[in-house]
This record gives structure tokens, C-alpha cells and sequence, in this order.
């Protein structure tokens, strides 16, 4: 077993009886169970974990948790690889394989980092002052950016891993289990309600998990009591591994539970990998703690220097030390207990630099251990490469410039505190107002639009106590307590003066993404002000961890260079996640066969069987054409039209859509809703009907069939179906209450085939003893109830063909029996089946129109050609719209057939059609082909076209660009087969 | 997801819900009476108000009954739900603060 | 105005201290203007520009209720197409893409125009039906627009998947190779900077709270910074224009809706143009930062608020992995909304208003951004000659009253 150098041999949360091996960047190295990736590459010695975005500069780990910029990794390899990990936030796990992001050929050498030689060539916003040249010359610069930008990699192939999304419903949800957060979780679950605890770490108790236990204090002991109480509550339920990450409206929280993560590649497969909890909570209690802040210091992102707390957490929860020699520097006083901690278990503190000369609270047990303690002093400079050697430090004057000399410090930490900031981004997400607390130097949330409290850091408390105290207070439901402590001083020190002012240093403020506070300046100096266009411009708290550390110092440095108060400046928008969430986590189970429901009729295995190729019309699977072996799409579609148009064919229309109209107000309702009378229709008949917009443009088509004085069943086209019902229910409800209609959507309930053809009597008579299927007795837009194969069923004497035909509806359940004895039947008459495409073809060389092929939402029945369908004298939907003045446009675009000159020519749906021959784009277009095919039975094409003037320029000779050629066609009347419609009322 | 209180239904979550828009902008009567820009007026002209918004919704993954929200369109609160054909609460009252 | 070249950057390198010039001044309002232009985002800003280069109205100012481009304009995606069916939005969203073309040299700013091809996917045979109409269409205008098969598809895009044993799978595509992204903050500075240095005042955190109208003629507009003459007056604020309007007494055919979009973390390039899907609601592209950057739909209810509900962002994530299954492991990095103004057409109101010297610009609904030089410069037209251009004469008011409308969403209507 390798050694870990920097482990202590006692203390902590690991295990050090399971060691666990992990390789980093091609190390094999040895942590503990308990370990993050980071306290176990800090246990090992290993500081140098990534490099910068912009600059690529060594970094390393600068905090313990979420808000870490730096310490960003590529966890394993192959689909399961996951680019830009907080390796502060990586769980260890045996086999572990993690690698550095934006280096090449590694994290030691990187051979971008060239670029941080000539910083000064590139600095905030450079990008828009220059590769300007030549005119287009920016599509070359980009590529070598893009390469150079990006992080870690997307895996390859498709994630293995299944991801779920689970509802929740609480009347408290508290996020944060530090002592605040448990505090309020006992007190709501104490008082009976359902409670949700959830954290983002493994193990409840927050801070408390990072300090070393005081006498007296509650500590260890406290959280484990606290945590068993609360597990013994069966109303509370605790979730760990939970990040809640977004704060919606209506106090809608979306948190992430990482279920398997912590197990890498061996977690069991039936576990999901990640789990989206969406919770619905009457009130929320965020108890989401505090960040501390950077300082800015020249060189303060060399690998080893630290946030204060990091360090303090890394030794007290994960026994790892960070450094064998530290120098502090802190504007508050948590840096002090840091600093003892570490003394404590054994690393040297070569001094304490405060910023304060005077702090509230005198250091006085710093001071007692000996610790060299210098007031008004900061670190100004460091020095090293791959790791922090030195600290420079120096006294700063009341007039904020350098006073005395500057000392090198030999070091390999730095532990830096400025201040804390309240994590006020979930209350912010939710409309809560923040207010700048001058005593605490921090945003503070201030009024809630929500039913959100908050308590403990967040709110402003200082210590366990307070935390606790405000806790309870939020948790039974009461105001917490005020903020009773300074968490910090007033941040006033951003930036910290450097000790060369005409030198070459940089002091950072987004880590991430290289902000300096000369990018800060100088988008001052430009103008860019606004705290958004500060943030845009120099990219400021853009980076993974969203300026979680960056942020406030930045805002400081700007109110300084602005010479306004900090809270003039403002925050910018803090935006959900709070951390970023997976996709396959929001996307859960709605993928691959769940992405959308697929619907298929009762006889959808019939059609398998028989080869048939699909095509998708809104949900539902259709036989588009049923090609037989060695057959083209065109020979299959032509044999189906011929089989109709000579013998009989059989379709599965199940998908049009069914809605039964009853009541006394049918009549009249459909009469409001159609453009044609509907009085008149008898019981038994059937009439075709168009329905229009309120805008005049056509809606969608269909048949329908009285079925009793005060019943109809309406037909609509497939893909409308639910939007039909939806638009007729909507007019009932909001603006007819008073008539008695009610509306059944009947789609799923009946399977129908339409038997077409001219043997299609032939077939359905040897099928039927009970409905008299003579032209006499069962005339053309008629129906008829009776049996067919012995399935109870009604027929409806309707064609879309221009054939004899009939649609047989049975219940569902009998729809592929009925199909099949339809197909035996009609073998001796040769009955084909026939899909969508044949449909399509065979009724526009009748010249009918299809909705959403010869319509687009523009198109109105007089486009159409269709005025003997508009009632004169009585209103119905879209009426009035088809008398506004560019609807009697004469120039409107409307319906007609086309003849090619060649009439083996098909043209392609969809070509444009001019009036002359092109010379040139722009053209001027004059409408366009919207269905075309062959005819078998014409031996021709036909054509359906849109065309200016319509029908008036009939005999005219149009043109057709095609690809690299014209064709010529004539305009005609759409009806290109037995235009008079004899065969059908045969 | 807004928390939207069906009247027949209760409490549920938006995703159950359409919106349909503006509420109460009645059918005129008799269209043919309109000018063409007073018929447009009733067919796309909306208040859009910033603030409070009377708007339809139907329960479509519900009971499919269409009714009336009053919502404010920056805090997204719902002020009250009333159902179809009943007058807004600020009319009963008489208090339109 | 210094100009900015790799040769003004290095001066400044080498500077002890650098010496930029602020890229607009900060000017306090006049009290009255020949022009004054309401809505500081993109499209009022080169409104403003235009007047200035284009028609020599040098009096000119732009009101910015909060700071420039914080609207739609730092919001959107940021796609660049103009591969439009009907003729009147083909030329109008060309003639932006032209000036476009052409726009980081003649504002000296670099909006970081990539020309990577936008590629519109098509699922089903009604689809390819449209495209087909589509193309041919757009070709006619003389805008560049190619069919791709499924393999010329995954040609461009390694990372999509072509199964055609996913739910939708992919028949092909269209692509406009002209198309594509710039980036969006650079269009609204690089307006502000160049009109700042033609003499327009660009006031921001001035809110416009009244439009003083008498005779039937605009006089000037009240406002947070005091009342401010106005000979004639421009109103170019998006999801606001209803509010604006209402304070002169007109009613518009819109509805202000939340549009979200969404940003994963940075990752390498795995993407090199723009994939849009209608029939699976996806869009999205890579930033030059390596963000993807996806764009969500429309949520259904009117909002003023700039975010939307999280079950928009859900309902297309998994629409998204079908297309990317490869991007299941990637992490949204942040989420944000917009405030769009749809009009029942889908195109936008560039025109004159009832109210004499009173013009308005607004409508575009989900698609501003790519128009917002086209739109500003046929607008400075429009109001330096009191009478629109040929490019945006269709684009009326009056049309909801005719109903000549230019119905852009109509055509993707789906039945049989």
C-alpha cells in the first residue's frame, strides 16, 4: 500500500480500514473510504489538480465543496466518462479514474499555458477589439479558440446509466443539514408535518462535520442525536446526496440525489444513477450556510493557497493535511480558528496577517498558542509555480497602500479569508430580495416573495448557537431570531494593494475563468458598469462553480473602481441550478421507447406481418405503403391504387379521429362550428364539413353521421384529432355554456377500415346478413348499423378514394379479426391492402383535398375553391374573417390542378411555380406544387398547385424549376379522374 | 410548475393545465356588424397587462373544464379562480385594488 | 473613437497602463430630441445607428429602462438564419443577415459572426414535404439553402444519433450554411459604441413612464430622468412594446410569454454548427466557450417575469438525448428566460402607428435576434421617411385588420 504523506493517524470521518486506490492523471494513488477525491489527492501530496480556462495556469484546490473554481477533473473513461467534476465533490471510490480538463499533454506541462506569457496582450474583452481581419477571417480565429476553450470532454457513445424523477410533497422542506438545518428539521418534524431534510453532502451536520469539537458546544454528539431523532420520525424523511438546485415559482424546488455516484461503475444496476426530486413544499426553511471568500492578492491562485475553512475542513473531517507550513491572511476571525486547527495537528503557522488592525474579537487564543499574529498586515504577493514556496507580507496603511517592507515567508499554504458569503442563492431563485449588510459585509436576504425563511449562515448567524436557536425558530414555523453576529467585517479590502505596482501581478477574482482585477478596471474604463455588463464582458462568475467565490469581491472591486457603496452596485441575477444537473437526470425515464407515446391500431401486427412501412403522423404509426418483395415505393404505391380503382382495396383508418356530438344543441352547434347546414341531415346520412379558424383559415375536414336526432359522430383527420376536441370543448365551455352539447372522443374505441373499390359491395355483402347493401338501400353519404364478420358494426358509405366505398367501424377489440376476415373475403376479388400514400394518391386525382398538404393555415375554402360549402345566410366560426379586405384579394393564391408538359414528369412536392421562365433570384413565385404523384390509372402525373389567381388562369402555362432545369405544366381544373363523381355514387 | 387550483378538481400542478389566454373577451354578437379593424380588435388585439392578467385555463389532463385565473403576470401569484360565466372577484366586490 | 485592432491592442500591452476609451459616453438626457428611440437593446440601438449613418439625423437619443441589451438581447441564442418561406420575411431577415455579413468592420467591433451553418432536421414525411417547398423557395430568393440525406446529416454531426430506430428518427435536413451564430452582448456594444460616436445619447436606467400625444401627433415622453421632447419617437422594447403602446392608447395584437434557454457546462467542441429540430422542440449550438447552448420553448402563460417553469426545460431535455444520447452525462450549468412578444402570426409589427411620428418595432416574437440589423436599419428608414421601406412595408399593423398576415407558424400545421 502506498504511503499518503499528509494523512494524520487519527481522526477524522475516513475509514482507514478500507483503503481505497484511485489513479489521477495516470497516478496510482491510495485514499480512504470517506475521502473526496480532493482530501485524498491533499493526502497524497498532490496540489496541482487543473489549470485555468483562459491562461492555463497551475491551480489547485481552493475549497471543500460545490463552490470549488479550480480543481475540476474528467471522472473515468469510455460513455460513463464525465467531464468538469468538482474533485472536491468526487466521492472516492476504489478504481476511481480521474484526470485533469484543458491541458495538453498534461496538468505539469501545458503547452496553452504559453499564453499566459503575453497576458497583457489579452486581456478582459480583447476578443472583441480584434480578428476582425480579413472579412471573414473570424471563422479561422474561432476554430483555433474553440480548441483551446471547452474543459473536459463529452463521452462518446450513450450513457449506460438510467437516470428517475420522483414527486414530493412536504409541508417543510429545510435545505441544509448543518446545525440550522437539522434544528428546523426536528422542530417541523416534532410538530407532526411531513418534513424533507435535504443535503448535498454525504453525511448530515454541515460545518459541524469541519470543526474540531469544543467543550460545551454542540458538535459530533449533537448532530448524531439529532440525526437519530429525526430518522425516527416516520413524517421526516432525510435525504443525503442532495443538492437542491433550483427554487421555482409556487414553491416548486428541484433538488438532485446522486444515488450511485459514491460507487463509480460497480454501483448495482437496478439503482439509478441519479434521481430529480421534484418538490412541491408549503414552506421552505433554507438553511443553506455560508460561503467564505477569496482574497485578492497578487499570485493568489498559485496551487497551495486556500481558503481558510477548506484547510480547517480537510484536517478535522478528512485527517489530510494541506501544508507542513501555512501563512494566513483574513480580513474575520474564522481564519483564527482555522489557523488553530491546523497549528493543533501539527503544521507550522508562520503568521497570521490581518487586514484589521483593531478586530472586534482579539485573537486571544491564537495569541496564547504562540501564533505570530501581525495586524494590518495582508499577504501581498506569492511566489512558486506548481505550488506555493513563499508569501510576501507587509504591512497596509489606513490610506490602503503598502507601509513598511515586505517579507518572504518560506510556505507551502497559504490560507486565505475574506469574509463570508451568505448562500442566498436559493432564496434569490426565488424572488426573495437581498439587502447589503454593511456590519456583516454581506448580501443578506432580505424580503421573501415566497413562503421561504431563512436560518443560521445564511441568515447571518455567526455561530453554532445562533445557527440552532434560528433553526428551531424557522423549523416550528416562527420569524428567526435577527442575525446576532458579525460573520465578517465589512469587505474593504478587495483588492489588496501588491507590493510593486509597476511589477507583473495579477490578482484574481474569478478563479475559473481568469478575472483580474485589472479585467474589473479596465471594463470600468470602458464603461462596461452595470454589474450584467460587467459579469458579460470579462466573464466574471461565468465559470461552473457560477462565481460562488468570486462574485462579492468582484462586486467590491467594482464599487471601488466606480467609487460607489457596494450595495449601489448590486448582485447580478442568480440563476437556477445552484449546481450544475445532469441532462439525463432532468430528462429521467422520457427517453429512448418513453420519449412520447406510440400509437398503434388493433390491427398494427397485421400490418408488420404484411411488410408494411410506417410512417409516424403525429403519434400514431400508419402504414404508409405495403411493398412487396423486390417492389419500389412507387411500383407498391401504384399496384395499391390500381387494386382500387380495378378490384378493392382495404385501409386502416382507425386513426382518424371520432367524437360523438350530443345533446339538443348538436344541431346547432354544429352548424356554429362547420361552414355548411346541418339541419337538414337525416338520421342514417352523413355529410362532409369544413371547419375554419376564427382567422377564416381552414381548420380541419371530415364526415359526419347523424346517428340519432341529438347525436353525431364526427370525424376528424388523424394528426387534429385532440386538437379538434380541444378547440370544440373550448367553444362549448367559454362561449356557448348554454347549449346542451356534450362531446365523447371515440378515436380508441372503434377500429375502421375502409373498403374500397369496385368490388368493394361485392366483398362487404358476404359479410353482412343484416345491413342491405344495394345502392337503393344504402345510397352514397349514408350509414347503416349491423353486423359484418359478426362484429357488430356500423358502416358509413364514404369515399376519399372517388370509389365505391364504405368505412366499417367495429369495437376495438374486433378490429384485427375484422380486417383479417375482410382480407379472406375479398382474396377471390384480388383486395389489397393499401396505406397512406395510396390514400394520398388516389384522392388527388379526385382533386380532394388533404388538410395540412393542400392547407398550411393560410389557406381558406375560397382559396380552396370551396365557396359551395359557406352557408350564406346564417354565422359560423371564421365567417366574418373571410370578408376582410385582402381576403377578396383576387390575387390570393388558390386551388388547381397542374399538367406537365411531360406527363411522365412527377414534380416534386413542394416546387415553386413561376410565371415566366427563370431569370434569376430573386424570383417572382407564384404559388407552389402541393401534391404530386404518378396515377397508374391515368398513366400520368398529377399535380396539385396553390397559384395566384387560381382557377381564372386556367390553360396558362406555368414553370417549375427543378434542380438544374424547367419544367413546363398547365393550369386545369383539380378534378383529373371521373371528375363527375360516378363511379363513386355507383 | 405553477400550483393552479382547479375549481372542480383542486390543487395541481400546471403541467395538467393549458392556458388559453385572455379571459372574458366575448364573441360579438353579430360579426357582419363590425369594421374590419373592430373585428381584428376582437380577434387579436390583447391587454397584455405587467401585473394582474384575467386568463382562461383548462384542466386538459383532468376534468377538462375550462375556467378563469386571475394571475399577476411578474409575480406569477394566483390571485383567485373563478369559474366560467361568473364575474371576476373585483367585479362582485367592487374592489379592484 | 480609438479603433480597436490587434495593433491598438498591443499599444496598450505595452502601456504602463492600458488606455482604453469608454465605448459610449453616459451622457444625462436632453430635454428634447429630433428622435428619441425607446428600448436600449439591439434592435433600437442600430435603429438608432442607422438614423444616424444612413439619414443624417444627428439629434438622437436611446432610452434604457435598465442597461443596454440586458433585454431579449443578452438572452437569446443567438442564431443567425434567413432561411425563411414566405418572400417578406426572406428579404427582411436576408437583408440582416447581409449587414451582418459585413457588420463587425463596419462597427470596428467584432461580434464574433460564425457562419458554422444552421441545419433544420426533419422527423417525418409531412416534414420532408415542407422542406422540399421550403428549399426551393428560399433558393428562388437567392439564399443559399441545400437537402441533406441522413448520412450528409451525420456527416456534419458526429455526435447525432440517425437510428431509425429512435421515436423520430431522422429523415434528413435542410441547411442553411450562411447561417449561424454571433455573439450577442458584442451586437448590442458594438451598436452602442458606433452610434455613441455618430453623437446619439444612449440614457441609461431611463425608464419611459408616459408618450405625450396631442392632435393625433407624438410630442415627446415622460420619464423616469424628466420629460423629454420628441419629434418623433421609435418604440423598439420587445416584451414590453403592449405597455408602451397603451401609454400612447393603442392595443396590439400581442402576448408577452417567458422563453427559456438553458447553457451546459463548457465542454470541448463536439458540435460545429447549429441543429434545429420543430418537430421535437430542440435547438441548440456550441458556444465559442464550449457551452452548449439549448434553447427551450415558449412557456403557455403571459409573463413579464423573465423565467419560466422547469417543466419546458424537462419536456425537451429528453427530446434533446434522442437527437445526443452522448450529451446524457453533460450538466445545465445555468437556466434563464426572456420575455417574447409573439404576434398571432409569428412575424413582427415594423411600421407606423395611428399616432403621427409615433413608430413602433416589435413582434419578433422567438426570432429577433437574428434580424436585429435588418430591423433597425429598415425601421431608421421608416422613420427618417415617415413611410416605410419596401423590406418592411408588408410588416404592418393594419394587417391584422386586412388580414394580410404573414403567418410563419401556419405552415407547420400537420393533419391526415
Amino acid at each position: 500500500m502506498t504511503t499518503q504523506p499528509y494523512r494524520l493517524a487519527e481522526g477524522g470521518i475516513v475509514d482507514r480500514e478500507r483503503p481505497l486506490t484511485f489513479s489521477f492523471n495516470g497516478r496510482r494513488l491510495t485514499g480512504f473510504a470517506g475521502d473526496t477525491l480532493a482530501s485524498a489527492l491533499l493526502a497524497n501530496g498532490v496540489h496541482l489538480v487543473g489549470r485555468s480556462f483562459k491562461y492555463h495556469r497551475p491551480r489547485g484546490i481552493l475549497t471543500a465543496g460545490t463552490e470549488e473554481p479550480n480543481a475540476l477533473v474528467q471522472l473515468e473513461t469510455g460513455n460513463r466518462s464525465t467531464p468538469n467534476l468538482k474533485a472536491t465533490r468526487v466521492e472516492l471510490y476504489d478504481g476511481l479514474v480521474a484526470t485533469s480538463v484543458n491541458c495538453w499533454p498534461g496538468v505539469s506541462f501545458d503547452a496553452s499555458a504559453l499564453i499566459d506569457t503575453a497576458h497583457r496582450m489579452v486581456p478582459a474583452g480583447f476578443y472583441y477589439k480584434t480578428f476582425m481581419w480579413p472579412r471573414g477571417g473570424w471563422h479561422v480565429y474561432e476554430k483555433l479558440i474553440r480548441r483551446m476553450a471547452g474543459m473536459g470532454r463529452a463521452p462518446e457513445g450513450p450513457d449506460p446509466d438510467r437516470y428517475d424523477r420522483v414527486n414530493a410533497h412536504c409541508e417543510v422542506l429545510v435545505v441544509g443539514a448543518g446545525p440550522a438545518g437539522l434544528a428546523a428539521a426536528r422542530a417541523a418534524g416534532r410538530s407532526g408535518v411531513r418534513v424533507i431534510l435535504a443535503d448535498e453532502q454525504p453525511r448530515p451536520g454541515g460545518m459541524l462535520l469541519n470543526v474540531a469539537d469544543t467543550k460545551g458546544e454542540p458538535g459530533a454528539d449533537w448532530v448524531g442525536d439529532t440525526l437519530s431523532e429525526l430518522r425516527s420520525m416516520p413524517n421526516v424523511r432525510v435525504l443525503t446526496r442532495t443538492t437542491v438546485t433550483g427554487y421555482f415559482d409556487h414553491n416548486f424546488l428541484v433538488a438532485v440525489e446522486r444515488v450511485t455516484d459514491h460507487l463509480g461503475p460497480d454501483a448495482p444496476a437496478h439503482l439509478p444513477r441519479q434521481r430529480l426530486w421534484r418538490i412541491r413544499a408549503a414552506r421552505v426553511v433554507l438553511a443553506t450556510g455560508a460561503l467564505e471568500r477569496p482574497l485578492t492578492f497578487a499570485n493568489n491562485d498559485r496551487p497551495g493557497v486556500m481558503l481558510a475553512a477548506a484547510a480547517r475542513a480537510y484536517v478535522n473531517a478528512f485527517a489530510a493535511l494541506p501544508g507542513r507550513r501555512a501563512v494566513v491572511c483574513t480580513n474575520d476571525d474564522s481564519a483564527y480558528d482555522a489557523a488553530l486547527d491546523l497549528h493543533r495537528n501539527g503544521v507550522e503557522i508562520a503568521a497570521i496577517a490581518d487586514l484589521r488592525t483593531d478586530p472586534a474579537r482579539p485573537a486571544a487564543q491564537a495569541a496564547a498558542a504562540g501564533l505570530n499574529i501581525l495586524y494590518g498586515h495582508a499577504v501581498v504577493d506569492t511566489g512558486g509555480r506548481r505550488r506555493v514556496r513563499s508569501a510576501h507580507v507587509a504591512g497596509i496603511g489606513s490610506d490602503g497602500f503598502l507601509k513598511g517592507p515586505v517579507r518572504a515567508l518560506q510556505c507551502d499554504l497559504v490560507l486565505m479569508s475574506g469574509g463570508w458569503s451568505p448562500a442566498v442563492h436559493l432564496f434569490s431563485q426565488s424572488g426573495g430580495r437581498l439587502r447589503y449588510d454593511d456590519a456583516l459585509g454581506a448580501f443578506l436576504p432580505d424580503r421573501a416573495r415566497q413562503r421561504v425563511q431563512c436560518a443560521g449562515a445564511v441568515n447571518g448567524a455567526a455561530d453554532t448557537a445562533s445557527c440552532i436557536l434560528q433553526g428551531q425558530d424557522a423549523g416550528s414555523g416562527d420569524l428567526p431570531a435577527a442575525a446576532s453576529a458579525a460573520v465578517a467585517e465589512a469587505g474593504s479590502h478587495w483588492p489588496i494593494p501588491a507590493r510593486n505596482r509597476s511589477g507583473e501581478f495579477r490578482r484574481f477574482v474569478d478563479f475559473q475563468n481568469d478575472v483580474t482585477t485589472a479585467d474589473i478596471a479596465l471594463a470600468v474604463a470602458e464603461g462596461y458598469q452595470s454589474v450584467e455588463h460587467l459579469k458579460r464582458y470579462t466573464t466574471l462568475g461565468m465559470g461552473t462553480e457560477q462565481g460562488k467565490t468570486g462574485n462579492v469581491p468582484g462586486i467590491a472591486v467594482l464599487a471601488g473602481s466606480l467609487g460607489a457603496p457596494l450595495p449601489a452596485v448590486g448582485t447580478t441575477t442568480f440563476r437556477p441550478p445552484y449546481d450544475p444537473v445532469t441532462f439525463g437526470a432532468i430528462a429521467g425515464r422520457d427517453v429512448g421507447p418513453l420519449a412520447d407515446p406510440v400509437r398503434e391500431t388493433p390491427m398494427h401486427a397485421w400490418h408488420v406481418k404484411a411488410g408494411a412501412v410506417f410512417e409516424d403522423v403525429g403519434q400514431w404509426k400508419r402504414p404508409f405503403y405495403y411493398p412487396l418483395a423486390g417492389e419500389t415505393k412507387r411500383d407498391a404505391v401504384v399496384r395499391e391504387c390500381l387494386a382500387v380503382r380495378n378490384a378493392v382495396g382495404l385501409m386502416d383508418a382507425t386513426t382518424l379521429g371520432k367524437i360523438v356530438v350530443s345533446g339538443r344543441g348538436a344541431v346547432a352547434f354544429l352548424n356554429r362550428v362547420y361552414t355548411n347546414a346541418w339541419d337538414d341531415l337525416e338520421v342514417g346520412r352523413c355529410r362532409y364539413g369544413l371547419m375554419l379558424g376564427e382567422d377564416g383559415m381552414v381548420l380541419d375536414d371530415g364526415v359526419t353521421a347523424r346517428l340519432a336526432t341529438n347525436q353525431f359522430l364526427m370525424t376528424t383527420t388523424t394528426g387534429n384529432a385532440s386538437r379538434v376536441l380541444a378547440w370544440l370543448e373550448e367553444w362549448l365551455q367559454t362561449e356557448w355554456p348554454d347549449l346542451d352539447v356534450y362531446l365523447t372522443s371515440v378515436t380508441e374505441q372503434f377500429a375502421t377500415v375502409a373498403l374500397a373499390g369496385p368490388k368493394a359491395r361485392a366483398v362487404l355483402s358476404g359479410l353482412t346478413s343484416d345491413i342491405d347493401v344495394t345502392t337503393g338501400a344504402f345510397p352514397f353519404m349514408s350509414w347503416r348499423s349491423g353486423h359484418v364478420a359478426g362484429f357488430p358494426a356500423r358502416v358509413f358509405r364514404i369515399s376519399y378514394s372517388g370509389e365505391l366505398a364504405y368505412e366499417i367501424s367495429v369495437p376495438a377489440a374486433h378490429g384485427l379479426n375484422l380486417w383479417a376476415a375482410l382480407s379472406r373475403q375479398g382474396e377471390d376479388h384480388g383486395i389489397t391492402p393499401f396505406g397512406t400514400e395510396a390514400m394520398h394518391v388516389l384522392r388527388a386525382e379526385k382533386g380532394y383535398l388533404m388538410v395540412g398538404q393542400e392547407t398550411d393555415g393560410t389557406v381558406t375554402p375560397i382559396d380552396l375553391g370551396m365557396q359551395w360549402i359557406l352557408k350564406k345566410r346564417k354565422d359560423y366560426i371564421g365567417r366574418r374573417s373571410l370578408a376582410r379586405s385582402a381576403m377578396l384579394d383576387p390575387m390570393r393564391k388558390r386551388l388547381v390542378g397542374l399538367r406537365t408538359e411531360d406527363p411522365d414528369l412527377v414534380l416534386p412536392e413542394g416546387a415553386q411555380i413561376l410565371p415566366t421562365a427563370p431569370y434569376g433570384p430573386p424570383e417572382t413565385m407564384v404559388g407552389h406544387v402541393t401534391s404530386s404523384y404518378w396515377s397508374g390509372v391515368l398513366r400520368r402525373s398529377v399535380a396539385l398547385a396553390l397559384v395566384k389567381g387560381g382557377r381564372d388562369r386556367e390553360t396558362t402555362t406555368v414553370h417549375v424549376p427543378l434542380d438544374g432545369r424547367t419544367a413546363r405544366a398547365e393550369i386545369c381544373d383539380p378534378r383529373f379522374y371521373d371528375p363527375d363523381g360516378a363511379r363513386l355514387r355507383g | 410548475m405553477l400550483l393552479i387550483a382547479c375549481p372542480w378538481c383542486g390543487q395541481r400542478d400546471e403541467s395538467e393545465f393549458t392556458c388559453g389566454g385572455e379571459a372574458h373577451i366575448q364573441r360579438p354578437p353579430d360579426p357582419d356588424a363590425l369594421s374590419d379593424p373592430e373585428w381584428a380588435d376582437y380577434l387579436f388585439m390583447r391587454a397584455n397587462p405587467k401585473g394582474r392578467h384575467r386568463e382562461r385555463w383548462c384542466h386538459t389532463h383532468g376534468c377538462g373544464r375550462w375556467f378563469n385565473v386571475e394571475r399577476h403576470t411578474v409575480t406569477h401569484d394566483v390571485l383567485s379562480v373563478y369559474r366560467m360565466g361568473e364575474a371576476p372577484p373585483d367585479d362582485r366586490d367592487g374592489d379592484p385594488s | 473613437m480609438t479603433r480597436y485592432s490587434i495593433f491598438s491592442l498591443a499599444r496598450n500591452a505595452l502601456a504602463h497602463r492600458p488606455n482604453w476609451q469608454r465605448a459610449w459616453r453616459s451622457p444625462d438626457p436632453r430635454p428634447a430630441y429630433d428622435v428619441v428611440i425607446v428600448g436600449g437593446g439591439g434592435h433600437g440601438l442600430a435603429t438608432a445607428y442607422y438614423l444616424a449613418k444612413e439619414h443624417g439625423v444627428s439629434n438622437i437619443a436611446v432610452l434604457e429602462k435598465g442597461w443596454l441589451g440586458g433585454g431579449n438581447t443578452g438572452r437569446n441564442t443567438t442564431v443567425i438564419r434567413s432561411n425563411y418561406l414566405w418572400d417578406e420575411s426572406a428579404h427582411l431577415y436576408e437583408k440582416a443577415l447581409q449587414l451582418y455579413e459585413g457588420l463587425s468592420q463596419e462597427l470596428n467591433f467584432n461580434i464574433m459572426l460564425s457562419q458554422r451553418g444552421v441545419l433544420n432536421l426533419v422527423h417525418n414525411e409531412h416534414e420532408l414535404k415542407e422542406m422540399s417547398r421550403r428549399v426551393r423557395a428560399i433558393r428562388l430568393n437567392g439564399i443559399d439553402s441545400e437537402i441533406l440525406d441522413r448520412q450528409a446529416v451525420k456527416a456534419e454531426i458526429p455526435v447525432i444519433n440517425i437510428s431509425p430506430q429512435v421515436r423520430y428518427p431522422i429523415l434528413g435536413a435542410s441547411i442553411q450554411r450562411r447561417g449561424g451564430v454571433a455573439r450577442h452582448d458584442a451586437v448590442a456594444w458594438g451598436f452602442a459604441r458606433a452610434a455613441d460616436a455618430r453623437g446619439v445619447d444612449i440614457v441609461q436606467n431611463c425608464e419611459v413612464t408616459g408618450i405625450d400625444v396631442a392632435n393625433g401627433r407624438v410630442r415627446g415622453l415622460q420619464t423616469s430622468r424628466g420629460a423629454i421632447a420628441a419629434k418623433q419617437v421609435g418604440l423598439v422594447a420587445a416584451g414590453h412594446s403592449s405597455l408602451l403602446a397603451a401609454m400612447a392608447g393603442l392595443r396590439l395584437p400581442i402576448e408577452s410569454h417567458p422563453l427559456q434557454a438553458m447553457v451546459s457546462e463548457p465542454i470541448k467542441p463536439v458540435l460545429d454548427c447549429v441543429v434545429m429540430s420543430n418537430a421535437v422542440h430542440v435547438y441548440l449550438s456550441q458556444s465559442d466557450k464550449g457551452e452548449l447552448v439549448i434553447g427551450a420553448g415558449i412557456d403557455g402563460y403571459n409573463s413579464y417575469a423573465q423565467r419560466g417553469s422547469f417543466q419546458i426545460i424537462e419536456s425537451q431535455m429528453g427530446a434533446l438525448l434522442e437527437l445526443f444520447p452522448s450529451f446524457s452525462r453533460l450538466r445545465m450549468l445555468r437556466q434563464w428566460g426572456g420575455i417574447v412578444d409573439v404576434c398571432p402570426d409569428a412575424s413582427p409589427i415594423v411600421g407606423k402607428t395611428p399616432v403621427e411620428g409615433l413608430y413602433i418595432n416589435c413582434g419578433w416574437g422567438t426570432g429577433g435576434f437574428k434580424a436585429t440589423p435588418g430591423s433597425g436599419w429598415a425601421f431608421a428608414h421608416t422613420i427618417a421617411q415617415d413611410r416605410p421601406h419596401a423590406l418592411n412595408a408588408p410588416f404592418t399593423l393594419e394587417r391584422f385588420s386586412t388580414g394580410a398576415l404573414i403567418d410563419e407558424h401556419g405552415a407547420a400545421a400537420v393533419a391526415h
